[in-house]
């Protein structure tokens, strides 16, 4: 079995400059923040971050947006770190709304080989700007493209060694997604576990979408 | 009591037993507040829960199970986690019963804005856009007007749209109304304030039934 473990350091040096960066969590849970932190010393520059969120002041992606490493921001709410919206306010921040359901569905069409979803979602708004309308069966839908990303980083409550994952609570949100679509995929292991400790029915994630595993402290 | 307050108030009698209900952050959290414990009802959060339940004890909050606004949650028995694909596969395939979101405008067609002001407010649309298209029934509740008595109730909204003729009912500290093909039809009034004066602080048409309900 090929180890996957790796330091935070190393982690945050597969996250290039002009790299797009996804990443779990709602509003910082489900954000892994050593591995931010990490990032944030590293300093890569022009990212592009791809989430839920852009976390809130103290936790999750915002210390990168308070850096200056990020260029351009694909979230469905930014209203949680005020700092987003008044980068974006000064133009030195391009950012991206997408409805919460629709960002979802075009991550996962990334990871599962679709190239995009068609949803009612954004129907009449200006979200169905300059995409197609299509119509099936009668009823219009929005044509969402998948989205892909170079690196993922998300946290796992329980992470086996072959990066087999269990998230507690309200943890998973864009987790599993976001490790189907991007690239490389770095798992932060709050606990981490021998190979089949985690019951099969119980893993969230499969390890085959898992390359590197951070071992929390 | 104060506006808010008469808002939720009201506002709750519109759950029904084995409701799944979707609150919005803010204002629509409140109805909690005023909901017959009796009830059995479901709710959905869009981060990942069905089940939620009441804001944890001081000392007892779990870091891992939050609400879609960051706070800490406690879940009920029966509840479930799931991923955000999951969670919007709930509300946009039709499977959540009521929807109640706050508003920055709504207009005569049912049309919704609450999520951005140009220039000045972006927070973003959030679930809100899936939540209005999903939803069985969309509820908005709203202070009747903005400061200086400016009227929320529009002809047409001026803000980009968070929904295009999708809310169904509009209840404020002052009227119950609904969102029909007709137009707004007033339902009910606050028991302390009259017709005129609903009409008054309303840019929107309204239509008046011949009986108009009151309420406290």
């Amino acid at each position: 079995m090929k180890n996957k473990l790796i330091s935070a350091q190393e982690a945050a040096e597969k996250i290039k400059s002009g790299s797009s960066l996804m990443y779990g969590g709602f509003i910082g849970v489900g954000t892994p923040d050593a591995i931010v932190d990490e990032i944030v010393k590293r300093a890569p520059k022009e990212l592009t971050l791809i989430g839920n969120d852009t976390g809130k002041p103290d936790k999750g992606v915002s210390k990168l947006i308070a850096a200056g490493l990020v260029k351009k921001v694909i979230a469905s709410h930014i209203g949680t770190n005020p700092q987003t919206g008044e980068l974006m306010g000064k133009g030195e921040l391009e950012v991206e709304l997408v409805p919460q359901g629709s960002l979802a569905e075009k991550i996962r069409a990334g990871g599962f080989g679709l190239g995009g979803v068609l949803t009612p979602t954004g129907l009449g708004t200006d979200v169905a700007a300059g995409k197609q309308i299509i119509n099936v069966d009668g009823k219009d839908y929005i044509l969402e493209k998948a989205l892909k990303g170079d690196v993922a980083i998300i946290s796992g409550s329980i992470v086996d060694k072959a990066g087999n994952v269990y998230y507690k609570g309200t943890t998973r949100n864009f987790c599993p997604l976001v490790a189907a679509a991007a690239d490389v995929v770095i798992v932060y292991a709050e606990k981490l576990v021998e190979v089949g400790e985690i019951p099969p029915e119980n893993v969230m994630t499969p390890g085959i979408f898992v390359d590197f595993i951070v071992e929390g402290k | 009591m104060d506006a808010k307050n008469i808002i939720a108030k009201r506002a709750a009698k519109e759950l029904k037993d084995g409701d799944i209900v979707n609150l919005g952050i803010g204002l629509p959290t409140l109805l909690t507040s005023y909901l017959d414990p009796d009830l059995d009802i479901i709710f959905q959060s869009e981060n990942g829960i069905l089940g939620m339940g009441d804001t944890p004890e001081v000392g007892k909050e779990d870091p891992d199970i939050t609400n879609a606004g960051g706070a800490f949650v406690t879940v009920k028995s029966g509840a479930a986690f799931f991923d955000s694909a999951t969670s919007f596969g709930i509300i946009r395939g039709g499977h959540v019963d009521v929807t109640v979101l706050g508003a920055l405008q709504i207009d005569e067609q049912g049309s919704l804005a609450s999520h951005i002001i140009p220039g000045k407010l972006v927070p973003g649309m959030g679930g809100a856009m899936d939540l209005v298209v999903g939803a069985k029934k969309v509820i908005v509740v709203t202070t009747h007007t903005a400061k200086g008595d400016a009227p929320k109730i529009l002809h047409r909204c001026t803000l980009p749209l968070t929904a295009y003729k999708k809310v169904n009912r509009i209840i404020t500290e002052l009227a119950v109304i609904d969102c029909t093909p007709e137009g707004l039809v007033l339902r009910e009034i606050n028991a302390n304030t009259t017709v005129d004066e609903v009409k008054r602080l309303t840019e929107a048409d309204l239509i008046i039934p011949e009986h108009v309900g009151r309420f406290e």
